[in-house]
């Protein structure tokens, strides 16, 4: 399987990476006026507070947009797969780059119900999308 | 006594082009400055400032091998000002920084530079020892770790939105590409010179879903340069000038290339209007930037040919960007065509359009204002070059 290249994973994004070994996807929000903050940054966009704190979400999104990529980019990559931009539910102004894995994941269309599920990688818990039945 | 002065474009050159050109990265560049000092009735010792997108960039030494301090450097030149950033808008930064040097008064003429050395890269990788980042940040640690590797893959993502939104087919795209591919035909200078049809168009390889091949640029080695002058020295100029008439970018509150806001050619190409007298109904010409074909079809609407969602329509038939039609559009083949320029080969070709210079890709009219637009996703800008 052809190694993900890897993020800097520093104090503000730590949870977004690791919180998926607990089954669970957190995005980051304002405290102060409950913007949803992604990708994780110190300072609220909306009000600047520095009041800002990772939320567990639901990890049910719906496909908003969705590519099948047959380039193998780099050498060794297994062709086709999946990517898409998933919108989360209860998460306003946030979309999530991700996989579409499982059976269906080469049927993806914009609008399909997804939920998240995670891979691992060194110590880095990918979230990537299947359908919901 | 101030020398404070309108900007002109009064000289444009290139080095050879190709999939591979066997020239080390300073002499392709220096290839360009000379031919574009000729092409402007300039020498050397004419020229004080220098520009470049993006300079010396030592993670990606394909696209950014050479610097203003080598060309400085190498070619003696006695610069009172000049600036190479890679932090810009988009490719057409510098340009917009030798117009505000020409305007002040630092420089009477800037020679602006962009260098691509991908195909030298992959021969030749020993000379283009780019380094790796530890990790990925700045966003991107949130695409690329899915496999999204390419520009491709996040282009992909919008146009898939844009055909569910708007009903946009691949045969309405697909115009882009064919008409590139027809108008490289007719240049000696294109990467790939035979045309292509619908057909082939349908039936080619998928690179990301619904992007194919003939949707993508071609890789190129490439040096281009373009010298903005002061005004005033416009009589002593070899060929026309060209008024740089106004230089837009616009990016609202977000840089990203995959949360949910507009790409940035749309506030760009709003904003190019608020600079200028001119509207888009006086628009002669344009070269929109086709590193993906997706790309051409946003910077139609973002400048006001057709409104948002109309794209596809508009390039139904590839009637109105044909070189007879109403907008003829990338006249040299475009990147998909012409090679990967990254930018500034448009600008080129835009000027030699103007001037009536463009030799065999030359539309045949009385060419007035041309437009161009540079960038995908958060990158964007936008010029307009007018022939008074």
């Amino acid at each position: 399987m052809t190694p993900r290249p890897r993020p800097l994973v520093d104090p503000v994004n730590q949870f977004f990476w690791q919180a998926g070994k607990a089954g669970q996807l957190q995005i980051l929000r304002c405290q102060a006026c409950g913007t949803w903050l992604h990708p994780p940054r110190p300072i609220c966009a909306k009000c600047l507070s520095e009041e800002v704190a990772p939320e567990t979400v639901s990890g049910t999104g719906i496909v908003y947009s969705v590519t099948v990529n047959h380039q193998p980019w780099v050498p060794g990559l297994k062709v086709p797969y999946v990517i898409a931009r998933v919108s989360l539910d209860g998460v306003d102004d946030v979309l999530l780059t991700t996989n579409i894995v499982g059976e269906r994941a080469l049927e993806s269309r914009i609008g399909d119900a997804v939920r998240v599920t995670f891979e691992e990688q060194d110590g880095l818990w990918f979230p990537l999308f299947t359908h919901s039945r | 006594m101030s020398s404070k002065s309108d900007p002109i474009i009064s000289g444009v050159g290139q080095s050879a082009v190709g999939k591979f050109v066997d020239r080390l990265p300073l002499l392709l560049t220096i290839d360009a400055i000379k031919d574009a000092l000729d092409n402007a009735g300039l020498r050397v010792a004419d020229i004080d400032g220098v520009a470049t997108w993006p300079g010396r960039v030592e993670t990606m030494l394909d696209m950014g091998p050479v610097g203003c301090d080598a060309v400085i450097d190498a070619l003696g030149i006695k610069a009172t000002w000049y600036n190479g950033a890679f932090e810009s808008a988009a490719q057409y930064g510098p340009i917009a920084g030798a117009v505000a040097a020409v305007q002040q008064g630092w420089a009477r003429h800037v020679v602006v530079f962009r260098t691509v050395c991908q195909g030298s890269a992959r021969r030749k990788p020993e000379l283009f020892p780019s380094v790796q980042p530890a990790g990925l940040s700045g966003g991107m640690e949130h695409i690329i770790p899915y496999h999204a590797y390419s520009a491709a893959n996040w282009t992909a993502q919008m146009a898939s939105r844009h055909f569910h939104d708007y009903g946009t087919t691949r045969e309405q795209l697909g115009q882009v590409a064919i008409n590139a591919r027809r108008n490289g035909a007719l240049n000696p200078r294109a990467i790939f010179r035979d045309p292509i049809t619908m057909e082939d168009y349908l039936s080619a390889r998928m690179i990301s879903s619904p992007l194919c091949l003939f949707d993508c640029d071609t890789l190129s080695d490439a040096s281009t340069a373009i010298i903005v002058s002061a005004a005033e020295t416009g009589g002593d100029l070899k060929n026309v000038p060209i008024r740089i008439d106004a230089i837009a970018q616009s990016l609202p509150g977000r840089y990203s290339w995959d949360q949910p806001v507009e790409a940035a050619c749309y506030p760009t190409g709003k904003r190019l209007w608020e600079l200028s007298d001119f509207t888009v109904e006086d628009v002669d010409i344009g070269q929109l930037y086709d590193g993906f074909s997706f790309l051409t079809l946003q910077w139609i609407e973002a400048l006001g040919f057709c409104p948002v969602g109309e794209g596809g329509r508009y390039l139904e038939g590839g009637h109105r960007i044909a070189r007879d039609g109403v907008f003829p559009i990338n006249t040299n083949g475009g990147q998909i065509a012409a090679g990967r320029t990254h930018a500034f080969g448009y600008v080129r070709e835009a000027v030699r359009q103007l001037r009536g210079q463009a030799e065999e890709t030359q539309i045949d009219r009385d060419l007035k204002l041309a437009v161009t637009g540079a960038g995908g996703g958060p990158l964007a800008m936008a010029m307009l070059l007018a022939r008074d």
